[in-house]
């Protein structure tokens, strides 16, 4: 189907053309370096970390650290995406290059010579706050008399988290890894908005941008609705199953207890 | 006090974070300064906030409008926002009620199949949407974008509002019902003001979530008139003139950002509330 909106039957032409498609190899392999690597250094590794760190310091120094972690999430993407294409442009004025300039080193036009870091950071800049959040719950609602049992058997800050701390936020953890795999390998606004899949020949290109790149910005006016939508299948059917995998794994059922006085 | 064992965590932090302040920084410097070095303006002027008074913003060297006014974006911007807030807090309070309230057949396969929806990636329905707005003659209008948002908020939306009538205790409505308030009455008089807040995170999610929205415009509005701050920040950044004065671009962006940072900083609270509940974008 393209903009005449004319339905043709065919069958299972589309998902046929994704196997033999050498373009979504690479975007496949570009999605899971981009997931795995987002995921393990901010979404869940930063955030973490944050967590920890903002907890056990003065409460009011943690919060203010908290607050501006969650800056970038809402701001809007469009202004998030531009103030991070200025730091990073090539010129030695620039925010990246002129602290760089700082320790001797020469300009680097980032966004071609290295775009898979800025891709990565911008994304995490914006996902750590999610887990940030949640592991600072988990962490808060932990007795105090576990930690001060310790203190008094003598462990030390790091036995503590070692030991009680990083246990009993085990769930947490693992929410927060399952929930944001899927919404990293849906994710592409602000790819879209750094690189456009770019530099070159789909550098950066990820599953969901290529979906939407084939749909609605093709150039030469060659539109692939139909091959688009059937890349797009391939995420909601992802979705499904990892839905299903939360349901069981997470007990959301619990959530949904019937009312108990009834009218 | 800040005991010298916090000390280095305290500094590590800051190292950490410090990207987050230079970012905003750097816009901060661009609006009010004819160049930037790093983030320390050069020559500071106010000439970059010079739109305002008649809301075009020039390009250099000719006369040719190639932005749309600054003003009606802002209005449409402010008109798809609070329509997309308002709707969500009418229908979210009326379904949380009832799926708090009520036991009807199907009740579990419905918080179940929102509960999915909301984990539902927004890009896989962008092509059936784009066909049915197309069919439906909404393409290319603020009404399409609008219905598309508030119906894909809706999920998260029920399952706040249903979370907050939960925590209203029963006794207290049937009280209002023993005393003769009908069911309407009890939600209107009894019920909702004390799910206020549950209301402001509504309202809150839902202006906020309109007044951000990009890859909507981006896809389903083509004439300027329909524009919002998303979609003109967008093609100052990307733009043919982008190279031109990013101190416009940041003053544009610095408006664009007002109402976020009112919300950041006077309700904060209610953006954590937002954030568990679970938006989790990336």
């Amino acid at each position: 189907m393209d903009y005449s909106f004319q339905w043709n039957w065919v069958g299972l032409q589309n998902y046929a053309q994704m196997l033999s498609d050498p373009i979504a190899g690479k975007v496949f392999n570009n999605t899971l370096l981009y997931v795995f690597s987002t995921l393990t250094f901010f979404n869940v590794g930063a955030a973490l970390v944050i967590s920890l760190i903002t907890v056990h310091i003065p409460e009011r120094v943690g919060q203010g650290y908290r607050a501006l972690w969650l800056l970038p999430r809402i701001t809007p993407s469009t202004v998030y995406a531009l103030l991070w294409l200025w730091a990073v442009r090539q010129d030695p004025t620039a925010l990246f290059n002129w602290i760089l300039g700082f320790f001797g080193m020469e300009p680097v036009n980032w966004l071609h010579k290295h775009p898979w870091p800025i891709v990565i950071l911008v994304n995490g800049f914006v996902g750590a706050s999610f887990g940030m959040i949640i592991f600072t719950a988990a962490l808060k609602s932990i007795p105090a008399d576990y930690i001060r049992a310790a203190r008094v058997d003598g462990a030390s800050t790091f036995q503590i988290i070692r030991h009680i701390e990083l246990p009993l936020i085990k769930w947490p953890l693992m929410f927060v890894t399952a929930y944001q795999t899927l919404s990293l390998l849906t994710s592409y606004e602000y790819i879209l908005l750094v690189t456009n899949g770019g530099p070159g020949y789909y550098t950066t290109e990820v599953w969901a941008l290529y979906s939407y790149h084939l749909a609605f910005a093709q150039y030469g006016g060659i539109v692939k609705f139909g091959y688009g939508a059937a890349l797009a299948t391939v995420l909601v059917i992802l979705g499904l199953v990892l839905s299903i995998v939360y349901w069981r794994v997470f007990r959301l059922k619990e959530l949904m207890i019937e009312p108990k006085i009834e009218v | 006090m800040v005991s010298r064992k916090h000390l280095p965590w305290i500094v590590f932090m800051a190292l950490l974070t410090l990207p987050i302040v230079l970012l905003y920084a750097l816009l901060f410097a661009q609006s009010v300064s004819e160049e930037v070095v790093g983030i320390l303006p050069v020559n500071l002027t106010l000439s970059n906030w010079e739109f305002l008074k008649d809301g075009n913003i020039r390009v250099p060297g000719t006369t040719t409008q190639y932005y749309p006014n600054v003003y009606s974006v802002t209005l449409n911007t402010l008109a798809l926002a609070l329509t997309v807030a308002f709707l969500e807090l009418v229908f979210s309070s009326l379904a949380g009620y009832a799926i708090s309230r009520y036991k009807f057949r199907g009740r579990s396969a419905f918080l179940a199949l929102a509960l999915v929806l909301h984990s539902f990636p927004g890009i896989t329905l962008l092509i059936a949407l784009f066909y049915i707005l197309n069919v439906m003659g909404l393409y290319d209008t603020l009404l399409g974008v609008i219905i598309i948002k508030v119906a894909l908020d809706m999920p998260l939306d029920i399952w706040i509002m249903k979370g907050f009538f939960d925590g209203v205790s029963w006794d207290m409505e049937m009280s209002a019902l023993v005393d003769g308030c009908s069911r309407l009455q009890a939600w209107w008089k009894v019920v909702m003001p004390n799910v206020r807040n549950g209301l402001m995170t509504v309202l809150i999610f839902g202006f906020l979530s309109g007044w951000s929205e990009f890859i909507y415009i981006l896809t389903f509005i083509s004439s300027q008139d329909y524009w919002t701050f998303s979609m003109l920040v967008y093609a100052l950044t990307t733009g043919e003139y982008s190279y031109i004065n990013p101190g416009v671009t940041s003053a544009v962006a610095i408006i664009y950002m007002i109402p976020v940072i009112l919300f950041f900083l006077f309700a904060q609270q209610y953006l954590l509330r937002i954030q568990i509940a679970g938006k989790g974008v990336t």
